[in-house]
């Protein structure tokens, strides 16, 4: 089956023809160019592929296009404002937060959602939160400290 | 995954008629198992029913001694529930540990306890609670919900709608949690609930079960010494890599023992 999805991304109003079966990280990726939601493991544990739908990350490896019809979603792409990177990323680049960079997309869109319902997390706070996000290069430690970093920045700290 | 064909429904009424005429369906909540069960194509319905707009059963209401929750409500949303955490802290702590801050957005009471994964979290707090699982048809009693791995009194297109927890005197839900995914290798629940203490084991069999003669040791005394000496056996007990059936004979006691200390 064929269906037309839409969806608000970024601020956009966005439509594709898909499959029901179509995954919303493909529909970002492949229909709408978005490839900075990267696709990990595929089985909803690494936490590459993590977006917001309605103000609340998720896993877009493991929700359909069709059930984000009509959604807001926001992805990696819609974070910083033109030139100038968001207090987060900011804070990832001077925390040294990313090796490969594979997860860094995930991860800043997770700590995103950890910051908007709890401004100021401990490190522990941080570290549990990022249970759904795994990071190969093995560089949690400078992710928890991006993470607090940019909390603070963001908080006008 | 195979194709298949997709229905968004706004009522119970809608899910379980669409559900009823199509060949071979399935009822989707938060999606956070079925969908990677389809994606390695061990699942391959002909339609899904989607039943993420069925507001009538999303939401948690106190409804005198009892705690009832919606089947298409989150995790996440149990979690942060002012009212579980007031009345049920057990069930909002066991809730906070499932997967991880976004499966627990998606991922519902309904949709686990219907699924039956034997190392799920949520059925240790059904028949821990002595809980009532509401449907479209009936209630069924916590005890009598869980049959069999991954099986369940549910009939074919039966749709879960609520279920209410009596609230206990007092209660903690204590896991061992496979380091990867979180699910319990033993998770255990223990309750002083209006009918009597209840210790309920998942993780460690083929479906979550009651630990008698545990029940019957905390029955007199409810402390954690009381249940030092019960001994578990493994029969029957489930086998893996990540822990053989005598290991988590043991971690039963370990746990039910943590749970009792934390009430």
């Amino acid at each position: 089956m064929t269906v037309n999805v839409s969806m608000n991304v970024n601020g956009k109003t966005v439509s594709a023809d898909v499959e029901d079966r179509t995954l919303l990280v493909t529909y970002l990726r492949e229909n709408q160019r978005l490839t900075g939601t990267h696709v990990g493991c595929d089985t909803s544990q690494c936490g590459a592929c993590v977006v917001h739908v309605n103000g609340k990350s998720i896993k877009s490896c493991t929700m359909l296009a069709v059930q984000a019809a009509g959604a807001e979603v926001s992805t990696i792409e819609g974070v910083a404002n033109g030139d100038e990177l968001h207090p987060m990323q900011e804070a990832f680049r001077d925390n040294h937060g990313l090796q490969c960079g594979f997860c860094t997309p995930g991860m800043v869109m997770s700590a995103l959602d950890l910051v908007k319902t709890n401004p100021d997390p401990s490190e522990t706070e941080v570290r549990e939160w990022l249970e759904g996000n795994l990071c190969r290069c093995t560089g949690y430690h400078n992710i928890v400290k991006s993470i607090l970093a940019g909390a603070k920045a963001m908080r006008g700290a | 995954m195979y194709a298949f064909k997709y229905t968004q429904v706004g009522s119970v009424d809608d899910a379980v008629k669409a559900a009823g005429s199509a060949d071979d369906a399935k009822y989707v909540a938060g999606g956070m198992t079925l969908l990677p069960t389809m994606k390695q194509r061990l699942a391959s319905p002909s339609d899904l029913i989607d039943l993420g707009g069925v507001s009538q059963i999303k939401g948690i209401r106190k409804d005198g001694n009892n705690i009832v929750i919606g089947a298409m409500t989150t995790h996440a949303e149990v979690a942060s529930s002012p009212d579980v955490r007031s009345a049920i802290p057990a069930l909002a702590s066991l809730a906070d540990g499932i997967g991880d801050p976004q499966v627990r957005n998606r991922g519902t009471i309904g949709g686990s306890v219907a699924n039956a994964d034997p190392a799920a979290d949520y059925p240790a707090a059904v028949v821990g609670l002595g809980a009532t699982v509401h449907t479209n048809k009936r209630t069924i009693g916590g005890d009598q919900f869980f049959t069999d791995m991954f099986e369940t009194a549910l009939e074919e297109g039966e749709l879960i709608t609520a279920i209410s927890f009596p609230i206990p005197s007092k209660a903690a839900y204590t896991k061992f949690p496979n380091p990867a995914s979180r699910y319990a290798i033993v998770g255990v629940m223990v309750a002083q609930a209006a009918d009597g203490v209840r210790v309920a084991v998942t993780g460690a069999g083929p479906k979550v079960f009651r630990q008698g003669d545990m029940e019957a040791a905390l029955k007199s005394n409810f402390t954690a010494d009381a249940i030092k000496g019960v001994k578990v056996s493994a029969d029957g007990l489930n086998a893996d890599i990540h822990a053989g059936a005598d290991y988590r004979a043991h971690l039963v006691g370990v746990m039910a023992g943590r749970a009792v200390s934390a009430c």
